[in-house]
C-alpha cells in the first residue's frame, strides 16, 4: 500500500516544465540501459565473434588448410581407424570417424545456425505480427477462426509434421525454414493478438477511430509501435529456440542432410563414438548452448533494459489512482516464455 | 494539546535522474478533535509527508521529528510502527479496492486486524465488533455483508468498510489521504458527512488531504497549504480563504470556477509545477507569481507570521498587511500582468508595503 | 413497470433555436452482458442511454453532467459516432449521422470532433506530437509534407505550445500540455462541434484554468459548439450556456443554466449541487445538506419507475410505479425541463443530514 517510486516520479517528472526533460525516445533509453548490463554486454560481444566466425568460415579453412566436408583419412585418423584427439595433426579440435577436421565443420555449422536461426525468426515475426494485429484488432469471427487455428499449430506435434515431409520431399535446408518458421510464427502471434486487444481498448485507439482512421491506419501506425518493444524481445529470444529447433532436427535426420555440417548433424555422429572420442560430442555441444545461451541472456537484458520499472522499483505494490496521478508509460506486459523445442534425447 | 507534532520534516529520494526532494522542511501539529486540511496539487509532496510519517514510503532519506504520544515516528522501529498504525493512527487511502485485500472478506481483514492488536479478543467478539463498525459507518445489513469480498461492495460502500476498518481500534488520528477524489459527488458527500459525524463522537483528530478547496472549505478548521515540498501557508480556514497572504493560496483560490464569475475568464497560474529534481532558485513559485520580486529569485521565505494572531502563517516575502483580497489590487495585479511582470510587480509590492498596516486591507 | 410515455414531451430544454447542429432524439443505447455456460447468451442489458434528446445549437455549450453510470460519456460517444446506437437518431445539420458506415461518415467526423479525459491516455505514447496532431490531417488527405507541418506547428502555437517540440513524445509534456495538444489535434479540421469529455478533470487545479480559458478562447474564435461532460458542477456553470443532467440514463432536467442552478427542481440536481461545497467556508457551512441515501445502482437492473426513487428525499408510491415526463414545471421558463412527479418547489427544505443543520459543525 505505499506509493512506488515511479508512479512518484511520474507525478513530479511529468509535471515538469518541458524544457527541463531531455528529448529521449524509447529505443535511446533502452539501448542506455542495455549498455549498462554487463551480462548483456557480454553476450552481445559472444554473439558478435560468433557471427563474424560463421561469415569468416572459409578463411579459418584456409587457415588451417583442411575443407569441411573432405575426410583426411592418412592424417585425421588414428592408427585404428578412429578420430584423433584436438591437437594432432594440426586437427585444432580433433576430427570426426571419418577424418573430417571438427573444428572447421563447428564454424561451418555456425553458418547454418544462425542463418537459420535468423531467417526463420525473421519470417516468423513478420507472419506473427500481422496475424496477431488483425486477429486481435478485428476479433468476431475473424479472431475465432484464426485463434483456433494458432492454437491447434501450438499443439501439433511438430516432429510428426517433420517426418511426414522429409518423407515426401527428401530433408533439406527448405524443409527446415519451413517447419520451424511454420511452428514459431504461432507463439508470436498469440502474445501480438493479446497485446493487440488490450492496447486496442486504450484512449488514444478511441481517439484515432474519432478522427476517422480507418482500421489498417490503426494496426500498423497505432497500435503496432506500442507493440515493438514486446516483440522485439520475442524475436530476440525466439532465436535460441530456432537454432535448437534446427539443430534437433538435424539430429534426427530430419533436416539439413548430411554431409553439409551443421551442429545437429555431428552430434548425430557424435552419438556412437562419445566413449571413444569425447571432443567429438563436447565441442558441437559447447557451441550449441554457448549460441543459445548467448541468445538467451541477451534476450532477458532486452526485456529488462525496456522494462524500467525493474530498474528503479523498490517499494512493494502499486497504487492505481484514477483522477489525479497520471499513469506512467504503456506498460512493457509481461511476457510468456516463448515456446521451447524439445532438446535432442541423449542417446 | 496537540496529538501530534511535526517538526521540520525533509524526505528525499535518490533516483536515477537525480535526488528528488520531495518534502523540504515542513512543521504542523494536529490537536484532539480537530481537522487538519492539507492542501496541495500534483508534486506538493503532500502524500509522500503522510506516507513518511507512518513508515509507508521506504527508501527515502528522512530528517526531522514527528511526536506523536511522546514518541518520535521517525525513529520507531518497523514492528514500532506497526503496532501504532491502525491502533493510534488510522489511515484512509484514495482507492479502497487497492487498499482492501481482495482475497479476503471484509469482516475477516476487520476481524484480523483487530485481533492482530489484541491477542485476547477472540474470533467471536472480533467479528462482533466488526458487525458493529460496519453498521457504524452506514453499511446496510452489516451482518451478512461482512462475510462478503471488497469486489462485492460498491465505491462508496467500500470506503465506508475502509473506513470502519481505520476505526476498529478507536485511533485517535486519522489520516485521509484523497478519500473522496475516485467517488462520485453525492457518494463524496455521504462519506464526509459520516467521517465528520464519526469525528464528533469520538472526538478523533483527522488530518485531511485533498486537492479539492470546497472539501477544505466543508470541513476542516486549520489548513495548511503545501506547493513543492512546502508550506506556503498555514492558517485557520476563515483566514485561508478569506485573507489568503501567499501568492500561490490566492492564485488557486481565483483559479476556481465560482458562481461570481461564471462567464468571465478565469485567472490561472501561469506555467506548470516545478519539478523537485531541478528546483527554482529562491523561493520554489516564482516563475509563476504576479507579485515577484528580486528578493523571491534569491532567497526562499520562511513562514512567517501575517496575521493578529501568529497563527496565520505564509512563506512569501510580500509583507505583512498583504493578506487578503481587494478588488483595487485585483485590477493593478491584473494590469501589471498584461503589462510585463517584474517591474509592474516590484511596484505593487512597494505599494503594498506602504499600505497602512491594517488586518485586511492591501492598496488603498 | 414503467408506461411508456413518449419520452420527448419535450425534446430539449436547451437552446431551440433554429441554427440546430445537432439533434439527438429518443437515443437508447444498451450493452448486452454475456453470461450462461457453454454457449454465452446475452443474460441482462446495461441500460447506459435510454432514451435521451437534445439539440445542440451552433456556437452553443451544452454542459452535460452527472455521476457514474448515467451514461453522458456513452450518450456522447454515440453522438461522435464511435458506438452503434441501439435505437434513436442522431442528426447533423439536419443528415441523418446514426450508426453510418465508416465511409459515408468520414465527412462528418471532420465536423464533428473529441476531446477525452485522460491526458496521458488519450496521446499514443510512441508516436511523436507533429505526427499525432497531424493525423487528422493524415487521415482525411488534406495537407501533407511541409504544409502539413506548417498546419500543426501553428496548431500548437494556438494552443499555447511550442512549435519547436513537434518532435517530441507525449511522455515529455505536462498534464495540462498533453491536454492541449489534444485540443490541437481535435481543431486541426476546424470542426464544428467538439465534444469534450471531462476534459479538466484530470488535471491539477491551478491548470484546470488554463484549459478552460483556451477552450473559451477557440469557442470565440472559430464558432465551435461545445459538449461538455463534466462531473464537476462549477465547472460546467461556468463553461456552460444550457445544462443537462443526466442519472442512471435519462436526463433528470435540463434546461438554460441559471434557472437549472439558481432553481432547480428535480431533488437529485438538489442533492448534486449541495454535494459540491463552494470554496467557501461560510458559504459551505450554510448551505442545505442533503445527503442523499445508498449508492448510485447499477445500470444494469435499474429502478422501476423514477429511477432515482429509492434515494429520493421526496419519493412516493407513484414514484415506484410511473416513469415522471420530462415536461416544463409551472413556473418555469420554456426550456427548462424537469422529469419529476414532485419538483421541489421555492424555499422548500430537503435537507437529511446526520449533522447539526446550519453553521459549523462543532
Amino acid at each position: 500500500m505505499s506509493i512506488s517510486e515511479i508512479e512518484f516520479q511520474a507525478s513530479t517528472v511529468e509535471d515538469a516544465p518541458a524544457e527541463g526533460i531531455q528529448g529521449r525516445s524509447q529505443w535511446a533509453l533502452t539501448w542506455r540501459r542495455l549498455r549498462r548490463d554487463k551480462l548483456a554486454v557480454a553476450s552481445m560481444i559472444v554473439i558478435v565473434l560468433i557471427a563474424a566466425c560463421a561469415i569468416a568460415a572459409p578463411a579459418f579453412a584456409a587457415l588451417v588448410g583442411h575443407a569441411p566436408n573432405t575426410v583426411y583419412p592418412n592424417t585425421g585418423l588414428s592408427a585404428s581407424g578412429g578420430p584423433v584427439s584436438p591437437g594432432t595433426h594440426g586437427f585444432f579440435l580433433g576430427t570426426d570417424e571419418l577424418g573430417r577436421d571438427l573444428f572447421v565443420r563447428i564454424v561451418y555449422g555456425a553458418q547454418i545456425s544462425l542463418f537459420v536461426g535468423i531467417i526463420t525468426t525473421l519470417i516468423a515475426t513478420v507472419a506473427g505480427v500481422s496475424l496477431g494485429l488483425i486477429t486481435g484488432y478485428f476479433g468476431g469471427w475473424v479472431d475465432g477462426i484464426l485463434a483456433r487455428f494458432i492454437d491447434s499449430v501450438l499443439a501439433f506435434p511438430y516432429i510428426v509434421l517433420a517426418l511426414s515431409l522429409a518423407v515426401v520431399f527428401g530433408p533439406s535446408l527448405p524443409i527446415v525454414i519451413g517447419v520451424i518458421s511454420f511452428f514459431s510464427w504461432a507463439g508470436i502471434s498469440r502474445v501480438v493478438r493479446g497485446q493487440a486487444l488490450s492496447i486496442k481498448e486504450r484512449e488514444y485507439i478511441e481517439a484515432a477511430r474519432s478522427l476517422g482512421a480507418g482500421p489498417w491506419r490503426i494496426m500498423f501506425i497505432d497500435i503496432l509501435p506500442n507493440l515493438l518493444a514486446p516483440v522485439l524481445v520475442l524475436a530476440t529470444l525466439s532465436i535460441p529456440a530456432a537454432i535448437t529447433f534446427e539443430a534437433t532436427l538435424d539430429y534426427l535426420g530430419l533436416g539439413v542432410p548430411p554431409p553439409t555440417a551443421t551442429w545437429g548433424n555431428i552430434l548425430s555422429g557424435a552419438q556412437s563414438y562419445y566413449s571413444v572420442a569425447w571432443w567429438y560430442l563436447v565441442f558441437p555441444a559447447l557451441a550449441l548452448v554457448i549460441t543459445t545461451i548467448a541468445f538467451n541472456l541477451l534476450g532477458d537484458g532486452v526485456r529488462d533494459a525496456m522494462d524500467p520499472r525493474t530498474e528503479r522499483v523498490f517499494a512493494a505494490g502499486r497504487r492505481k489512482r484514477k483522477k489525479r496521478t497520471p499513469a506512467t508509460d504503456t506498460p512493457t506486459p509481461q511476457l510468456p516464455d516463448p515456446p521451447r523445442q524439445a532438446m535432442p534425447p541423449t542417446a | 494539546m496537540s496529538l501530534l507534532e511535526v517538526s521540520d520534516l525533509r524526505v528525499s529520494f535518490s533516483t536515477a535522474d537525480g535526488v528528488v526532494k520531495a518534502v523540504r522542511g515542513v512543521s504542523f501539529s494536529v490537536d484532539t478533535g480537530k481537522t487538519l486540511g492539507i492542501v496541495g496539487e500534483s508534486g506538493s509532496g503532500k502524500t509522500v509527508l503522510t506516507q513518511t510519517l507512518l513508515g509507508l514510503a521506504p527508501g527515502g532519506q528522512v530528517s526531522g521529528r514527528a511526536m506523536f504520544g511522546g514518541k518520535d515516528l521517525l525513529t520507531l522501529r518497523p514492528e514500532q510502527l506497526r503496532q501504532v498504525r491502525g491502533a493510534e493512527i488510522a489511515v484512509i487511502f484514495q482507492d479502497p479496492l487497492t487498499s482492501l485485500h481482495p482475497l479476503y472478506k471484509v469482516g475477516w481483514q476487520i476481524r484480523e486486524m483487530i485481533r492482530s492488536h489484541d491477542k485476547s479478543v477472540s474470533k467471536q467478539q472480533a467479528t462482533e465488533r466488526a458487525v458493529e463498525l460496519l453498521g457504524r459507518v452506514g453499511i446496510p445489513q452489516p451482518r451478512q455483508r461482512v462475510d462478503d469480498y471488497p469486489h462485492q461492495f460498491s465505491g462508496g460502500m467500500r470506503q465506508r468498510a475502509m473506513i470502519a476498518m481505520a476505526l476498529a481500534l478507536t485511533p485517535k488520528l486519522i489520516i485521509a489521504d484523497e478519500p473522496t477524489t475516485a467517488l462520485d459527488a453525492t457518494v463524496q458527500a455521504q462519506i464526509l458527512d459520516l467521517l465528520i459525524r464519526l469525528q464528533e463522537e469520538s472526538d478523533t483528530a483527522l488530518i485531511m488531504i485533498t486537492h479539492d478547496l470546497g472539501v477544505v472549505a466543508d470541513i476542516a478548521d486549520d489548513v495548511m497549504v503545501m506547493y513543492a515540498g512546502r508550506a506556503a501557508e498555514k492558517a485557520d480556514k476563515h483566514d485561508i480563504f478569506y485573507r489568503p497572504h501567499h501568492p500561490y493560496t490566492k492564485g488557486l483560490l481565483e483559479s476556481i470556477p465560482n458562481s461570481s464569475a461564471a462567464g468571465e475568464r478565469l485567472k490561472p497560474i501561469t506555467g506548470q509545477p516545478p519539478s523537485l529534481i531541478n528546483l527554482p532558485s529562491g523561493c520554489a513559485f516564482h516563475p509563476r507569481c504576479t507579485y515577484v520580486m528580486d528578493r523571491c529569485l534569491t532567497e526562499e521565505p520562511d513562514l512567517v507570521a501575517v496575521g493578529a494572531t501568529g497563527q496565520h502563517r505564509s512563506a512569501c516575502w510580500l509583507p505583512v498587511g498583504a493578506a487578503g483580497i481587494e478588488q483595487d489590487a485585483e485590477e493593478i495585479r491584473r494590469r501589471a500582468v498584461e503589462q510585463g511582470r517584474h517591474d509592474a510587480a516590484a511596484k505593487v509590492a512597494e505599494a503594498i508595503a506602504a499600505a497602512p498596516e491594517s488586518q485586511g486591507s492591501v492598496i488603498a | 413497470m414503467s408506461e411508456t410515455l413518449p419520452r420527448d414531451t419535450a425534446t430539449t430544454g436547451p437552446g431551440e433555436t433554429d441554427d440546430v447542429l445537432v439533434r439527438v432524439s429518443d437515443l437508447v443505447k444498451y450493452f448486452p452482458v454475456r453470461g450462461g455456460g457453454l454457449i454465452s447468451r446475452t443474460v441482462a442489458h446495461v441500460q447506459a442511454v435510454d432514451g435521451v434528446s437534445l439539440t445542440i445549437g451552433r456556437g452553443q455549450t451544452i454542459g452535460l453532467v452527472g455521476e457514474t453510470g448515467c451514461g453522458k460519456s456513452t450518450l456522447a460517444r454515440c453522438i461522435a459516432g464511435l458506438i452503434p446506437t441501439t435505437s434513436g437518431t442522431v442528426t447533423f445539420e439536419g443528415h441523418n449521422i446514426t450508426n453510418l458506415p465508416r465511409r459515408q461518415m468520414q465527412p462528418y467526423r471532420r465536423e464533428i470532433q473529441m476531446i477525452f479525459q485522460d491526458p496521458y491516455g488519450s496521446l499514443n505514447p510512441r508516436r511523436r506530437v507533429g505526427s499525432i496532431i497531424g493525423d487528422p490531417f493524415a487521415v482525411h488527405k488534406t495537407a501533407s509534407g511541409s504544409k502539413r507541418k506548417r498546419a500543426v506547428q501553428e496548431l500548437m502555437e494556438r494552443v499555447g505550445l511550442n512549435p519547436e517540440h513537434f518532435n517530441r513524445y507525449p511522455a515529455e509534456f505536462s498534464g495540462g500540455q498533453r491536454q492541449r495538444i489534444g485540443v490541437a489535434r481535435a481543431l486541426a479540421l476546424r470542426p464544428k462541434l467538439i465534444i469534450c469529455d471531462e476534459p479538466v478533470s484530470a488535471l491539477d487545479v491551478s491548470i484546470q484554468a488554463q484549459v478552460l480559458n483556451l477552450l473559451a478562447d477557440l469557442q470565440a474564435d472559430y464558432g465551435l459548439s461545445y459538449l461538455f461532460i463534466a462531473h464537476d458542477l462549477e465547472v460546467v456553470r461556468h463553461v456552460s450556456d444550457s445544462v443537462v443532467v443526466m442519472y442512471l440514463g435519462r436526463i433528470a432536467e435540463a434546461g438554460p443554466k441559471d434557472p437549472v442552478y439558481d432553481a432547480p427542481r428535480h431533488p437529485y440536481t438538489n442533492a448534486l449541487l449541495s454535494a459540491a461545497p463552494a470554496a467557501d467556508p461560510e458559504a459551505a457551512a450554510s448551505r442545505q445538506r442533503i445527503i442523499l441515501t445508498g449508492d448510485v445502482p447499477s445500470p444494469i437492473n435499474p429502478p422501476s419507475g423514477c429511477r432515482f426513487h429509492p434515494r429520493c428525499p421526496k419519493a412516493q408510491e407513484l414514484c415506484s410505479q410511473q416513469d415522471p415526463p420530462l415536461e416544463v414545471k409551472a413556473g418555469d421558463p420554456s426550456t427548462h425541463v424537469t422529469a419529476c412527479h414532485f419538483p421541489v418547489q421555492e424555499g422548500e427544505v430537503l435537507a437529511r443530514s446526520g449533522r447539526t443543520s446550519g453553521g459549523q459543525p462543532r
